[in-house]
């Protein structure tokens, strides 16, 4: 009997007592979310005393909160007690060779360019992919662990160093920060934990690392970076693959600390399943994303490349503390046929002299809906604080729309705040000059967006920069004449 | 190389064009003269294809095939080229970025290989001396924040590098001070061959002292109402263009 076997055996048999029972045979917890719930997922974990009780506290405070109605975008009520939060990963039969992949699939990928051995992994085909790929991780954990950097899994994480997770854990986006925030809190499946010590830059992106190991991360994410005094690492999470899920709801979070003198670049890629042309099937992504600019001459940089799910609820944000820190948020958000998204950033300055920067495109096509939604607050001790936000907006037809929220909250009078907004329509002259010189409208589209998205798809490490660009061509494929 | 035969065509319900007959031949220079509205420009866009016009009647045909069955895009790779009077800006896009997918396009539709990143770069280089046009504009979004006489260069530029066997100048000179108009005729005169041909689009004489027409077509009314050599145009530019109203008016 395997370990694990053996855990929740002895779990189960006690757990019944309170008239509750679990499938051994599933291995995944009924339907619904009580406080047994949260109880028996803490404990599949092997999670310590503490953690449970930080997850049950969030759980309660979750049961006392409202799902937010604020954001501009409308789906049917979802049913919390209708989701299972907890089962172990599914060991369905695996290709044995590419050849045996949806050729639809494996065609974007192709669109895509990603590589043989990433279409392997991504599609679950065993052999000799899978030797590869862990000893492509090993070697990497090798030299991370060289220069003291801690990447692991969340749980692992729990395991191994839970005094830097127990410090670290919450102090960004407190459990009860929202509803979402709270129900991720409660139920959070694994995710990632990056640590870099004082001094210490980190020598490659992380992505690379990240995409070989952490495909099946679940419905609730959750993801702690830390970075110590003067360190740096620059990280990217999500794929330009298309994911698809079983589970409709994604509740993620994100938190990043940076001490004094540190930088964090976070880059983002987010393709979930859209769902169909009507809007059916695709995935619900809330996601709380945030960081602190904890320390003195801190940055933290977000990166968003959003093309994916049904709906986006999503606000990458800094905490501008430290004096003289920066934030920054580039984001490029499509929406085609039936989706939805409300995303933004919030940039909060407290620190002196510090800067903040904004440049979100959004861009609409089909049937979807497009928001801009930003807070620039600068407090009152934030002496000298900047900020620039550009918010454009790209139209394409006349059945989609684009929105701009923005909010800004200036308590001290040397503050300088810059707000700039364009909308624009992708004109047919544009695709016209572009057919005149033999660019078809496919190609004519994909080179304008891509243009019009420049500013921010320059932010992205370099080689996902490509994918990223293929990525919105494809998007939008189909949605002009 | 093109025959248009009874070309009729207009724009929302509006006829424009009322029946253009035209022959241009491998090597030759035409000149299209009128009156502001007498349907110049249009003329111009059908044969490119833009979609907002319809054609109701007539034909065209280019080098054996039927024109208005091909698709815009496949005019221009067939050799096609457009010289936009307004030439559009297209932001975040450079230039190099957008003639190396244009050049590529066509290539492929040629049936040849996709040019290498040298011999791109040599294509281009050999093809600014042309129309004297400095490097760093192509590494600027197309068009964007280009002047008026930039961007018609840039148009001249365009089509140096994309190599058409028909070249449409759609009021190249409209907009261009005197220097300008003469880099650009010489940019044109240049790449004039016995293999392909060019269609000038004007208001004014001024040009066809640069750009020498061998035939010059006055159109008016969506007709072309008197064709002769480039004296034709000398003579337009005295007598102005009252006097093909009048004439026409009589004939009609």
């Amino acid at each position: 009997m395997s370990k694990d076997d053996q855990i929740l055996q002895e779990f189960t048999s006690k757990e019944y007592e309170h008239g509750w029972t679990v499938d051994l045979e599933n291995d995944s917890a009924p339907p619904g979310l009580n406080e047994d719930i949260v109880r028996f997922i803490s404990k599949k974990k092997e999670e310590p005393e503490w953690l449970l009780e930080w997850r049950l506290e969030a759980f309660r405070k979750w049961q006392d909160m409202e799902e937010p109605k604020w954001p501009n975008v409308s789906y049917p009520q979802i049913n919390y007690q209708d989701i299972i939060y907890y089962s172990a990963p599914k060991q369905s039969a695996k290709p044995n060779s590419l050849d045996e992949v949806d050729p639809e699939l494996r065609k974007t990928f192709e669109k895509l360019g990603i590589s043989l051995e990433e279409q392997k992994r991504l599609t679950g085909v065993a052999v000799d992919a899978v030797i590869d790929s862990v000893s492509v991780a090993t070697t990497f954990k090798e030299k991370l662990n060289e220069l003291g950097i801690i990447f692991s899994s969340f749980s692992e994480a729990v395991k191994e160093h839970p005094e830097l997770v127990r410090k670290y854990i919450g102090s960004v986006v407190p459990a009860n920060d929202n509803y979402f925030a709270a129900l991720n809190s409660a139920v959070f499946s694994d995710g990632s934990f990056c640590y870099i010590p004082k001094g210490v830059r980190c020598p490659m992106e992380l992505s690379t690392y990240f995409r070989i190991n952490a495909a099946n991360t679940g419905q609730f994410e959750r993801t702690l970076i830390v970075a110590d005094e003067g360190s740096y690492v620059s990280y990217l999470e999500g794929c330009t693959a298309p994911m698809r899920d079983e589970n409709q709801l994604h509740a993620a979070v994100v938190e990043i600390y940076a001490a004094k003198d540190a930088e964090v670049k976070y880059s983002t890629v987010q393709n979930w399943y859209p769902g169909d042309k009507d809007g059916k099937g695709g995935i619900y992504n809330f996601v709380t994303k945030r960081g602190i600019c904890s320390g003195d001459n801190s940055k933290i940089s977000w990166t968003q490349v959003e093309t994916g799910s049904a709906i986006t609820w999503k606000y990458p944000s800094c905490i501008l503390k430290g004096d003289n820190s920066i934030g920054e948020f580039y984001s490029v958000a499509v929406t085609n046929n039936m989706q939805q998204a409300d995303t933004g950033t919030k940039m909060i300055h407290i620190g002196k002299n510090t800067r903040s920067r904004i440049v979100s495109k959004g861009v609409s096509a089909g049937k979807s809906q497009n928001s801009y939604r930003g807070l620039v607050t600068v407090m009152k001790q934030a002496e000298n604080a900047r900020n620039f936000s550009q918010c454009d907006s790209l139209l394409m037809g006349d059945k989609c729309g684009a929105h701009t929220f923005p909010y800004i909250e200036v308590k001290n009078s040397s503050g300088l705040v810059e707000h700039e907004a364009t909308t624009s329509k992708i004109g047919e002259d544009q695709i016209f000059y572009c057919n005149q010189r033999g660019i078809d409208t496919e190609n004519a589209v994909a080179l304008i967006v891509n243009g019009y998205a420049k500013e921010v798809l320059n932010q992205l490490p370099m080689e996902f920069a490509v994918e990223a660009q293929k990525l919105l061509a494809l998007t939008l494929e189909g949605s002009v004449g | 190389m093109l025959k248009i035969e009874n070309l009729e065509a207009s724009i929302e319900g509006k006829k424009i064009l009322k029946g253009i007959n035209l022959e241009v031949k491998k090597g030759e220079v035409h000149a299209i003269m009128g009156p502001n509205g007498s349907g110049k420009s249009t003329l111009a866009s059908v044969l490119a294809g833009r979609e907002e016009y319809e054609v109701e009647n007539g034909s065209v045909e280019y080098l054996g095939d039927d024109l208005l069955e091909l698709s815009p895009e496949d005019r221009a790779r067939a050799g096609v080229f457009l010289a936009f009077q307004y030439p559009v800006e297209i932001p975040g896009v450079s230039s190099t970025n957008f003639l190396k997918t244009a050049i590529n396009e066509v290539r492929q539709y040629r049936g040849q290989e996709p040019l290498d990143a040298v011999s791109f770069l040599t294509h281009l280089k050999d093809k600014m001396k042309l129309v004297d046009i400095d490097q760093s504009l192509l590494s600027r979004p197309l068009n964007e924040g280009f002047s008026g006489g930039e961007k018609k260069r840039n148009e001249i530029f365009q089509m140096a590098v994309l190599e058409p066997r028909l070249s449409i100048l759609d009021e190249t000179d409209s907009g261009l001070d005197i220097d300008a108009l003469k880099v650009v005729s010489n940019g044109v005169n240049q790449l004039k061959s016995s293999e392909n041909a060019t269609i000038v689009v004007t208001h004014y004489q001024r040009l066809l002292e640069y750009i020498v027409p061998d035939y010059v077509h006055v159109l008016y009314n969506g007709q072309i109402v008197k064709s002769g050599d480039k004296s034709l145009a000398l003579e337009l530019e005295e007598k102005g263009y009252d006097w093909i109203k009048g004439g026409s008016e009589v004939t009609a």
